[in-house]
């Protein structure tokens, strides 16, 4: 914890301000923090948190321990590499193995990061602001903050940001020990219906979070490529829908500007 | 070397940062730097935009069509039945995701107690 707080203060402090303002600029820069942590309460947050109840469950059941769950639900935060890993590790994979197969599950991060970098950073925001704040974007952060950062002025999305990521991770890691520790036990259906909250709010937030037609296209032809693409390839579904599903939405935008111009 | 070869305390530990962490964190650096160089409003980023988001609707298929756990027991037609009616309970009904989390959840749960 200790080697996080300079780069809250840093990803607070990061101003172009002159330095008489700086108190208040501060000041303003913590106030945005708090309201993106606040968004912990929000629904979507809630939702990851029944999700990281039924992660705890997984990881009893394959002998990880309390410490260790919850050091993997901190230092990887994003909950399908988790659970690729606890599958390596019950499945006696060695550690490169563990590490590629951890490694395929987890390249939907890059592009999804560097989309949501150009709607994060502000004029003077630092690499290593950037890199730092980067750990918390997993598919929950990521909905949620394309969904809200353009209601944010430009040069707070960090500080936003960082209360949001931070928060969310914190949160959960949290959630994972103490229910760990309850073991608690719900029946089937009770799971099932938590289980289909991720997906349902996904669903309609992402549609919802959409500022151009591009968005619903890419949305729709990934919703449909994934099973085709399942069914011939499942080692790199995700991968193949998105590279995919990104070709067919830029040609659908070169159509539209074509026909607009034309 | 696998998660069982050594026995001191740290081993799990390492074997986490390693065959975890290190191979999650480095795709979001390299997004960090690819982002860092596409502006605003261009062309290369609405294309990163959308592989980003036809990899996340990705994911939803992937957790609707082939869930793991106790979604698993329950029926595909079940699963796509009631994502499809809180969707249409979204465009109808004013578009707030609470709405179509419960019309969703509410499609779910009748079929798997009618069941």
């Amino acid at each position: 914890m200790a080697s996080v707080l300079p780069f809250i203060a840093e990803s607070m402090a990061d101003s172009g301000l002159p330095s008489h303002h700086a108190d208040e600029n501060v000041r303003t820069r913590f106030s945005w923090f708090l309201s993106g942590a606040s968004l912990i309460t929000s629904i979507p947050a809630l939702i990851l948190m029944t999700a990281h109840v039924g992660f705890a469950g997984f990881a009893s059941e394959n002998g990880v321990t309390l410490l260790q769950a919850t050091f993997m639900v901190a230092i990887i935060w994003a909950l399908p590499a988790n659970i690729v890993l606890i599958g390596a590790i019950a499945g006696g994979y060695s550690l490169f193995g563990a590490a590629i197969a951890v490694g395929l599950s987890s390249i939907r991060l890059m592009p999804m990061v560097a989309a949501f970098v150009p709607e994060m950073r502000g004029p003077k925001t630092r690499k290593i602001t950037l890199l730092f704040l980067s750990h918390f974007i997993a598919v929950t952060a990521w909905v949620m903050g394309m969904d809200r950062l353009k209601h944010v002025p430009r040069d707070m999305r960090t500080s936003y940001f960082a209360g949001l990521g931070i928060t969310l991770t914190l949160t959960n890691t949290l959630v994972v020990a103490v229910v760990y520790v309850l073991s608690t036990d719900f029946p089937p259906m009770v799971f099932a219906a938590l289980f289909f909250l991720t997906p349902m709010y996904f669903l309609t937030s992402l549609w919802g979070s959409a500022r151009d037609r591009s968005v619903h296209v890419a949305m729709v032809s990934g919703l449909l490529l994934f099973p085709v693409i399942h069914s011939i390839a499942p080692a790199y579904d995700l991968l193949l829908t998105g590279v995919v599903g990104g070709i067919v939405t830029m040609a659908y935008v070169h159509l539209a500007k074509r026909s607009a111009t034309g | 070397m696998t998660w069982q070869s050594l026995t001191d305390w740290w081993w799990p530990y390492l074997f986490i940062l390693l065959a975890g962490w290190l191979p999650t964190d480095v795709w979001r650096f390299i997004g960090v730097f690819i982002g860092g160089r596409v502006s605003e409003e261009s062309e290369a980023l609405i294309a990163v935009r959308a592989v980003a988001t036809a990899l996340v609707a990705g994911v939803i298929a992937q957790l609707i069509l082939y869930p793991s756990g106790a979604l698993a027991e329950t029926s595909v037609f079940l699963r796509t039945g009631a994502a499809a009616a809180g969707f249409v309970a979204y465009l109808a009904l004013g578009r707030r995701v609470i709405i179509s989390v419960i019309a969703g959840e509410a499609v779910l749960l009748c079929g798997l107690l009618l069941a």
